[in-house]
């Protein structure tokens, strides 16, 4: 059995067939997870006799003539997600032992379509980073080479399936941390409209910002699994009505007359030359599809990044309020009174980056700077959705770089925040305005992926995906593999 | 923008995080560049412009019936706590 080079959709049609059981598939998929664990780091927990128990159930279920489409394929979440009985960590020391008592929405959801779940991957500390180092469980290393960085806060998931140690993996975003890590790692990532996918179970950091998606091979391989992941949950206040279509469905469209603006900020000096060249040949494919191109302008989106640093640490700051050693997480030895337990429990729980985040985020929304800060924060995301919204008065979709560089050294950017922070400065906009995006494989810069990223107007999952396919069509960066991994 | 040892130490007090001695000067430093970065945004013309409040246009956080929902889980859920005793959370004593 071919393993490594299969998408969801190839192996889905597999299990269909008889080609394989579910059991075997899971178990060539943790052989591989074992083997590359050591050199890599994705995962945090691996689940294998809870997966092949899942197998065996999915197996029996096909045998009864009750499988769905998905049953028996195996996926791994970002431990950002609760998982019944299971480990999740979030990254931190903070939850290094927490169970949680349940399933997140988006779990549920995958594990009622009949996937298997291999484990829970690696990631920044509480989704905080853009290099995967800020893990308490250590870094992930890039497949491509594994003195990189396999971009963050995603990756493990990224990583994971690069090296195709599973064949698709569930991920967050909140400033880029699916799309930034799909780019260096050189898979395809999706980052769905704002209130798509339930956040309910998903530990949150940014609540204005994250949201659920999926690190796959393909983007037919996303549309596959977006469907069962979304719809609206009564659990998440932020969880939108509005009906699911079939992703699968519209893939093949043609995309005559679609017309693509390429946002003239996204090419700015901080673009790496090379990495625009591929850009640059991408949209040549989809000129050759039917799609032409015009020019639109986001003047506030270099803004972006510092709207996020006042915005995400503020609700960071709230959000992490939770963890005081009392009712769950990290608690500190023999605390003298309250305050110390407190005190020293997040002190000692939290990591370097996610006490400066909750420091800045303290800040702005403190007596005196709330309206300095924040508020003005929250006016200048206005104007940013603003500059969105005119652009997609003119055009279908966005289209542009996901990430500045190719993956950088391990080590390289982890002393200074700015230049980290800056790694996001094509993402976090989508963002901020709520809208989804995607990242694609478009080609290699020193043997390193570079990542194309596609930004649509509100709840336009479906025409982005149908772009996104047309393009794997027509090339197969999305199928090369890291030679060590092969 | 510059902040001081003093601004660092209260605002890890508000925080409530126990600082080192050795993590306060790095914060000094990187939290200095971090406002001094976010500053930029001075520079938007915003008068007239009201804060954004959800990120899709037109919709509001959505409100429950107060009703319950949710049943007993004591048990389950303090099986995650650091310490507990007869149902009960325990923490150091808080009035002397």
């Amino acid at each position: 059995m071919s393993a490594p080079a299969a998408t969801v959709a190839a192996l889905a049609k597999g299990l269909a067939a008889g080609d394989f059981s579910s059991v075997e598939l899971t178990r060539s998929y943790l052989d591989r997870i074992q083997a590359a664990q050591p050199g890599l780091n994705a995962f945090i927990t691996v689940t294998a006799e809870a997966a092949l128990a899942e197998a065996a159930a999915a197996d029996a279920a096909r045998a009864a003539g009750k499988a769905g489409a998905l049953t028996g394929v195996p996926l791994a979440h970002k431990d950002i997600f609760c998982t019944e009985g299971v480990l999740t960590t979030c990254g931190s020391k903070m939850l290094a032992n927490f169970v949680s008592p349940y399933d997140a929405t988006v779990v549920s959801g995958l594990r009622r379509s009949g996937t298997v779940m291999l484990g829970k991957l690696n990631m920044d500390e509480f989704a905080m980073g853009s290099s995967n180092e800020t893990s308490y469980f250590g870094p992930v290393c890039n497949p491509w080479n594994v003195a990189m960085v396999p971009g963050g806060s995603s990756g493990g998931s990224a990583a994971a399936v690069a090296a195709r140690l599973v064949p698709a993996a569930t991920a967050t975003d909140t400033g880029g941390s699916i799309r930034q890590p799909a780019a260096l790692c050189g898979v395809t990532g999706i980052k769905p409209t704002y209130g798509r996918v339930s956040r309910y179970g998903m530990i949150a950091f940014a609540s204005s910002l994250d949201q659920a998606g999926l690190i796959t091979v393909s983007a037919e391989d996303a549309a596959l699994l977006l469907g069962p992941m979304s719809g609206f949950d009564p659990k998440d206040s932020t969880s939108v009505e509005s009906p699911v279509p079939d992703y699968t469905r519209t893939l093949g469209d043609s995309l005559e007359g679609m017309t693509i603006g390429i946002v003239k900020e996204f090419f700015d000096k901080g673009l790496d030359a090379d990495c625009e060249s591929r850009i640059r040949d991408a949209m040549r494919v989809y000129e050759k599809l039917g799609a032409t191109f015009r020019e639109v302008s986001c003047p506030n989106l270099p803004l972006s990044v510092p709207t996020y640093y006042v915005v995400a640490p503020a609700e960071c700051s709230s959000n992490l309020a939770r963890f005081d050693g009392v009712r769950f997480g990290y608690r500190c030895e023999s605390p003298k009174n309250l305050t110390d337990l407190y005190m020293r429990s997040r002190g000692e729980g939290f990591g370097a980056e996610v006490k400066r985040r909750i420091m800045t985020g303290t800040y702005v929304l403190s007596a005196g700077y709330y309206d300095a800060y924040y508020l003005k924060a929250q006016r200048v995301r206005q104007l940013i959705s603003a500059d969105f919204a005119r652009a997609f008065s003119e055009v279908d979709l966005l289209l542009g770089p996901t990430s500045p560089t190719p993956a950088f050294a391990i080590g390289a950017k982890s002393d200074d925040p700015i230049t980290m922070y800056l790694n996001d400065i094509y993402t976090i906009g989508a963002n901020l305005a709520g809208l989804p995006g995607m990242s694609l494989p478009c080609g290699f810069v020193g043997g390193l992926p570079v990542g194309l990223q596609l930004i649509g107007p509100h709840f336009s999952e479906a025409r982005m995906l149908n772009a996104a396919h047309r393009y794997q069509l027509e090339t197969d960066w999305h199928l090369q593999l890291p030679a060590a991994f092969a | 923008m510059s902040l001081t040892r003093a601004d660092i130490e209260n605002i890890a007090r508000l925080a409530r995080l126990q600082l080192t001695e050795a993590e306060i000067p790095v914060y000094v430093d990187s939290l200095s560049r971090i406002f001094a970065f976010v500053g930029e945004l001075d520079r938007a013309p915003t008068t007239g412009i009201s804060p954004m409040a959800h990120p899709l246009p037109g919709l509001a956080q959505r409100l429950r019936a107060d009703a319950v929902s949710e049943t007993d889980h004591r048990d389950l859920y303090q099986q995650n706590a650091p310490k507990v005793e007869a149902g009960l959370y325990v923490v150091p004593k808080v009035i002397e």
